[in-house]
């Protein structure tokens, strides 16, 4: 057996704070009373009501369409009555259109909703059409639609699919707790994936902080000749899709490039577990695992919950607070984003809430730069975040652009490690919003 | 209201306990089994040197700090730091205004003028041992063998071996040499102490072992081609404050390159210039210019040596 973890070069090892819920099996939220659900919830044009205000509508129905490629369907989560349709805040930080359905009570499957076959006399177009349909998004994160990313130009040869159940953000676990109870899931969506995209070549991966997934996904895997798990060390940001590329196979997308370039497409495994689910019942993306984490929440646990049900709701499910909190996230504490309020809906991609406390929450004041180097070593893409920082601080942002800025992923390592706690990320995504308005202004 | 009391500062939301004033004691701490030993072989005016240097350079922090009116940073030890490194590279002869003298100038023009802490481009402790040493080179010079050896030799074994000390001196062992027993400056003397409080800094993490490597290597090989035997090469390496120069002089974060590949650079580039000023100039010692030289070549060296980036060109 290969125990050795593949690995990519760079990167940090925060501590991971996992022991709060990776032993929690997954639960059912209790069915909320009212969602909202945002007729955006990925990256792309955002979907238009096809519903109106006062009609009755059922779990699973479609309610939000768009005639753009990239976008994703969105569809009830509860059957119940449309109140509204308008603006809301959701977790992005902005306003977006939202409707919202009070439930009656009886979570009401829409008719749609039906068994797709069995995964082996499904046709590719088939899988695609599933994968359209039911409103695929990636679930790590970005929340990119998936059939876009798994309709890649035909000079593009895809060579293997990666599963990717690294989940390197700390205190998250709900990836973790899908490999242990949904593997068959897994396998099932993994399949669907490969014949969409044609390959032979399949890699489940995850770090090895994770035995019994490993342990999980291997016999899950284990009379099936073209899936395979593979180890990798533990270290964030593993999970991000170049970096499990090149740990995985080896080969480096090129900067400015996708994983489609050098033959791979990567699948985060939350969405890939869906999809299987998709497949057996035929229910669209209606509702996710949340990892509901931190300090400050009294009870942490993983639990299925209902798009469009709000933090405020989920967290009162995990006990509440255990005392004042200082900061909710959406997201894991590397790259998710802080909310000012729990009043926002739970989306496709809503991978954790988690609640820091008061104390966790403080913010050092940035000192001098000591030229210590820790963030040189630190940055995954080698970049050199002490000088890009400090450039756009300079606002010398043509300069940064020859440092590369661009390519910088955001993934925080080197404010992380960084013992002077400069705010590095930060300046630098000031210095990469304005190199691209320049670029789109001199494309125009 | 929740909104006002939720903070939204943005990602990531967690930071390592890393610190400036951790990564400073840890220096403090390697430093100190070859500050025991100073005091073991100079005997108790080793100790005044050094808390005479410390108490100026901190002193003196404080003042410009506050003259600037900059937010006074002395507790981030890095002052201590500077004050201990220029003790160390005096002789146990120097008289106590020196230190003071040198560390105030550190401070004041090698550091705080460029803006304190990270922001110098040469080493404040070597630039104030270089104005004592312009200024006074008789009393920068005057070396004393350490406590309890019987022949009082006053040269530095490489001085001897230059042939510039008095004809007839021995040279010491190379044992001697390399547990410190040798006359020399205060902090320099301990090979052996120096390299295991240097391990201790690469263990840590506080340095990477580049930049010592490559200096040591570097003077290493040329002793070694020069020389044609291990011992000859042996007292270049040992003699002299390479070791002290190597990992704890060289390797200071504002005025060495961040680069990894620059780290390399710069240290075999140390290590040349010490050779050749040992070989062809005018001073038996050449660590600290040579160190001063580079620090001087570190911007252009980052500059070239940026590192390829993941999937790209450079
Ligand atoms: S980690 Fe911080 S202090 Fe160190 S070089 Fe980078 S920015 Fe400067
Ligand atoms: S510069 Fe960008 S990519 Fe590099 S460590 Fe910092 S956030 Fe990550």
């Amino acid at each position: 057996m290969d125990t050795k973890g593949f690995t990519f070069k760079g990167g940090i090892h925060p501590p991971h704070f996992k022991k709060l819920t990776e032993q929690k099996a997954i639960e059912k939220a209790i069915e909320p009373k009212v969602v909202v659900v945002p007729l955006q919830q990925h990256i792309g044009a955002p979907c238009e009501a096809l519903v109106k205000v006062g009609e009755l509508v059922k779990a699973g129905q479609k309610i939000g369409e768009s005639k753009s490629f990239v976008s994703a369907n969105i569809h009830s989560s509860i059957s119940g009555v449309v109140k509204n349709i308008g603006m809301y805040n959701t977790s992005g930080g902005s306003k977006v259109n939202c409707i919202v359905i009070e439930s009656d009570g009886k979570f009401t499957v829409h008719e749609s909703v039906k068994p797709m076959g069995n995964i082996d006399e499904l046709k590719k177009e088939d899988i695609i059409n599933i994968i359209k349909e039911s409103g695929f998004t990636g679930m790590g994160g970005a929340g990119f639609p998936t059939h876009v990313k798994l309709s890649p130009p035909k000079d593009k040869k895809i060579d293997f699919v990666i599963i990717n159940g690294a989940e390197c953000e700390p205190y998250l676990t709900a990836d973790h707790r899908i490999m242990l109870e949904k593997s068959d899931d897994v396998v099932v969506g993994a399949k669907a994936i490969m014949k969409v995209l044609d390959v032979d070549k399949c890699y489940i991966a995850i770090e090895k902080n994770k035995p019994d997934a490993i342990e999980t996904m291997k016999k899950a895997v284990e009379s099936i000749d073209n899936i395979e798990v593979a180890q990798l060390e533990p270290k964030y940001p593993q999970g991000d899709e170049k970096r499990l590329i090149n740990a995985v196979t080896g080969r480096v997308v090129p900067s400015g490039g996708l994983p489609m370039d050098v033959g791979a497409v990567v699948q985060n495994v939350g969405t890939t577990a869906t999809l299987g689910n998709t497949i057996k019942t035929g229910m669209p993306v209606i509702q996710r695992v949340v990892t509901v984490t931190g300090n400050a929440i009294k009870e942490p646990k993983n639990l299925l919950v209902r798009i469009g049900t709000s933090f405020k709701e989920v967290i009162e499910q995990c006990g509440g607070y255990s005392e004042e909190p200082g900061k909710v996230i959406n997201g894991g504490p590397m790259m998710g984003i802080a909310q000012f309020t729990t009043d926002i809906p739970v989306i496709k991609g809503t991978s954790g809430i988690l609640v820091l406390t008061k104390k966790e929450s403080e913010v050092e004041e940035p000192k001098n730069c000591i030229r210590c180097g820790k963030c040189v070593e630190a940055c995954p893409i080698h970049l050199q975040p002490l000088i890009l920082s400090k450039l756009s601080l300079l606002n010398k942002f043509d300069e940064t652009e020859e440092y590369h800025v661009l390519d910088c992923i955001e993934c925080g390592s080197c404010s992380y490690v960084c013992p002077s706690k400069r705010k590095l990320v930060e300046s630098i995504r000031v210095a990469k919003r304005e190199v691209a308005a320049k670029r789109r202004k001199a494309s125009k | 209201m929740e909104e006002n009391r939720l903070k939204a500062s943005s990602s990531p939301h967690i930071r390592s306990d890393e610190s400036v004033n951790k990564i400073m004691l840890d220096v403090l701490i390697a430093l100190l089994p070859a500050f025991i030993a100073s005091i073991f072989y100079f005997g108790v005016k080793s100790l005044i040197l050094v808390v005479a240097s410390v108490l100026s350079a901190v002193i003196t922090e404080a003042l410009c700090q506050k003259i600037m009116k900059r937010p006074i940073t002395i507790g981030d030890l890095s002052a201590i730091v500077t004050g201990v490194l220029l003790a160390f590279n005096l002789p146990s002869t120097t008289p106590v205004w020196m230190p003071v003298i040198g560390s105030a100038f550190a401070i004041a023009i090698g550091k705080q003028v460029f803006g304190g802490l990270g922001q110098n481009f040469i080493n404040p402790a070597l630039a104030g041992r270089a104005v004592l040493f312009a200024c006074w080179p008789a009393l920068m010079g005057n070396y004393v063998a350490p406590l309890g050896i019987d022949a009082v030799a006053t040269a530095t074994p490489l001085a001897i071996l230059k042939g510039t000390a008095d004809a007839g001196l021995q040279m010491p062992g190379l044992l001697e040499m390399f547990i410190g027993r040798i006359p020399g400056c205060i902090g320099e003397t301990s090979a052996v102490l120096l390299i295991i409080g240097g391990i201790y800094l690469i263990v840590r993490k506080v340095i990477s072992w580049r930049i010592p490597v490559a200096y040591i290597g570097t003077v290493a090989v040329i002793a070694l081609i020069s020389e044609g035997n291990l011992t000859g090469m042996s007292y270049y390496l040992f003699a002299g404050g390479l070791m002290l120069g190597a990992f704890f002089m060289a390797t200071d974060y504002a005025t060495s390159p961040v680069t990894p590949k620059g780290k390399i650079i710069y240290g075999i580039g140390a290590g040349v210039l010490t050779m050749l000023i040992r070989k062809l100039g005018g001073y038996p010692e050449g660590v600290s210019y040579s160190i001063l030289l580079m620090n001087v070549a570190t911007p252009l060296i980052d500059k070239y040596t940026s590192p390829k980036i993941f999937g790209g060109a450079k």
